[in-house]
């Protein structure tokens, strides 16, 4: 247990790079998600396609992509924008079934009430389609959350820094302590992020609550 | 006053879903569709708000062409009442009932203001606002769905099927609400039910439909009892019900109301 606690300055700063990193790409992907989901789940002949497309990302190896997205952005090949790119592509490509799921969730006859009483089309999005499809949404960002905590670790591969440069630098240096250390910071990072999203969407979703007391 | 000029509504793959239908519905009076499931009874009252647009003939309000409104502003300037009450479950009452005049442009503080007065209008306690519809028996629920209709003081309230779903005593209590409030309110009511009861209860006219929006016969409730224009009314009306066949009998000095059956039912009056 010496290891981590003698290094705990170092591992307290990765842990900062590791959120600087994945924050950002789960702010992007939410950003983008929600409008291709919401297309998809009401105008399916051109969400569908848009959907399938975007989930198949998900499909691509992370180091290729990490040394492709250079070359297509015109970014730095050991930046934060490669990083936090790559990441977001992989956070849409999970998030956008569930927000289509979430919006198609969203009751349709209340929808129709929601248009006869008056609501426009913007307003209906902002005002009903979207409140309504967060606690769906929420069960999205929380899996692309994690999911996005864990993928950082690959870009200490390249050589941007995160708790992931725990892992290598344990592996070349043969140091199992700092490896471990490295495993179980991420995981502990991910687990209090996961709880950060779930509190903000019970925030978001006061009636959920009330409704069941 | 709204009136349907030769209305015809056909979806496309040929199912018609009204044809022809005309009708007036003179303001500050109430007048009750009602007619069995693919009677187009809803189809005709969404007509009012431009929730379905006829594919033939027109319909209009005051004289002029509702086609010629912009849908979002007519159907803010038109009560609307819906059988599951349609409460937003994401918004307390209070704001439920404020949601039109909030989109219209009042500040929110006015427009819960109103919305509080509205509540104890329709005979609920204002500390309910605070709740979320789900929190709220069905019958409160739809107390809320009126109060929200009447928000923005439309002149015409469209109310389909508003109390199909709540249990027969609750729904004797909110059909003598609504009474009540529309005689204080005058408004210029359109109301669906495929209750027979109900619109006779509630209609100063009533529109019996039969299939495909033809209308089978309209009038009073008490000229479409005394004389049923043919067989399907006889039939709907249930004009041949014992509960409708009423003779008086002498009993004790009085004049003793019975049934077909023979079941007494009331006494006249003096």
């Amino acid at each position: 247990m010496s290891w981590p606690v003698a290094n705990w300055e170092r591992v307290v700063s990765l842990a900062a790079d590791h959120l600087v990193l994945s924050v950002p790409a789960i702010l992007i992907s939410i950003v983008l998600a929600v409008p291709i989901g919401r297309l998809a789940a009401r105008r399916p002949r051109i969400g569908s396609p848009l959907l399938s497309l975007a989930s198949l990302a998900y499909a691509i190896p992370a180091l290729p992509l990490l040394i492709i997205l250079p070359a297509l952005l015109g970014t730095p090949l050991r930046s934060w924008q490669t990083m936090v790119a790559a990441l977001s592509i992989y956070g849409v490509a999970l998030l956008v079934r569930s927000a289509a799921d979430a919006f198609g969730a969203v009751d349709a006859e209340l929808r129709d009430a929601a248009v006869a009483t008056g609501f426009a089309p913007r307003g209906l999005f902002w005002r009903v389609d979207l409140p309504l499809a967060v606690p769906v949404l929420v069960s999205g960002v929380r899996v692309v959350t994690v999911s996005t905590i864990s993928l950082v670790t690959i870009g200490a591969l390249v050589g941007v820094s995160s708790l992931g440069t725990l892992l290598t630098d344990g592996f070349q240096r043969g140091i199992a302590a700092e490896v471990w250390t490295g495993v179980l910071s991420t995981l502990l990072l991910a687990l209090l992020l996961d709880a950060l999203v779930l509190g903000i969407g019970r925030l978001l979703t006061p009636w959920n609550r009330r409704a069941r007391s | 006053m709204i009136a349907f000029e030769h209305v015809s509504k056909t979806y496309p793959g040929g199912a018609a879903a009204v044809h022809d239908f005309s009708c007036e519905v003179p303001s500050h009076r109430t007048v009750v569709l009602v007619g069995s499931s693919g009677s187009g009874k809803t189809t005709l009252l969404r007509m009012v708000n431009r929730m379905v647009d006829p594919t033939e003939g027109r319909v209009l309000i005051d004289g002029e062409d509702v086609r010629s409104r912009n849908p979002v502003e007519l159907r803010r300037s038109i009560g609307y009442v819906l059988q599951q009450g349609g409460l937003l479950p994401h918004r307390t009452v209070l704001d439920n009932v404020a949601t039109v005049p909030v989109l219209v442009g009042e500040t929110r503080r006015a427009a819960r203001g109103s919305a509080r007065d509205l509540l104890d209008r329709v005979g609920l306690d204002p500390e309910l606002g605070s709740r979320y519809p789900a929190q709220l028996s069905g019958g409160q629920q739809q107390r809320v769905g009126v109060a929200r209709a009447l928000a923005a003081d439309p002149n015409i309230l469209l109310m389909d099927e508003p109390f199909g779903a709540v249990d027969p005593i609750v729904r004797r209590e909110l059909q003598r609400e609504l009474l009540r409030l529309q005689g204080e309110l005058g408004k210029t009511v359109v109301f669906v039910t495929h209750d027979i009861d109900e619109a006779f209860l509630l209609g100063d006219e009533v529109v019996v439909l039969g299939r495909g929006g033809r209308v089978a016969q309209r009038g009073t409730p008490a000229e479409i009892l005394a004389r049923p224009a043919d067989d399907f009314v006889r039939d709907f009306v249930g004009a041949d019900r014992a509960e409708r066949r009423l003779t008086t009998v002498e009993q004790g000095g009085r004049r003793v109301v019975v049934d077909a059956d023979d079941r007494p039912v009331g006494v006249l009056g003096p």
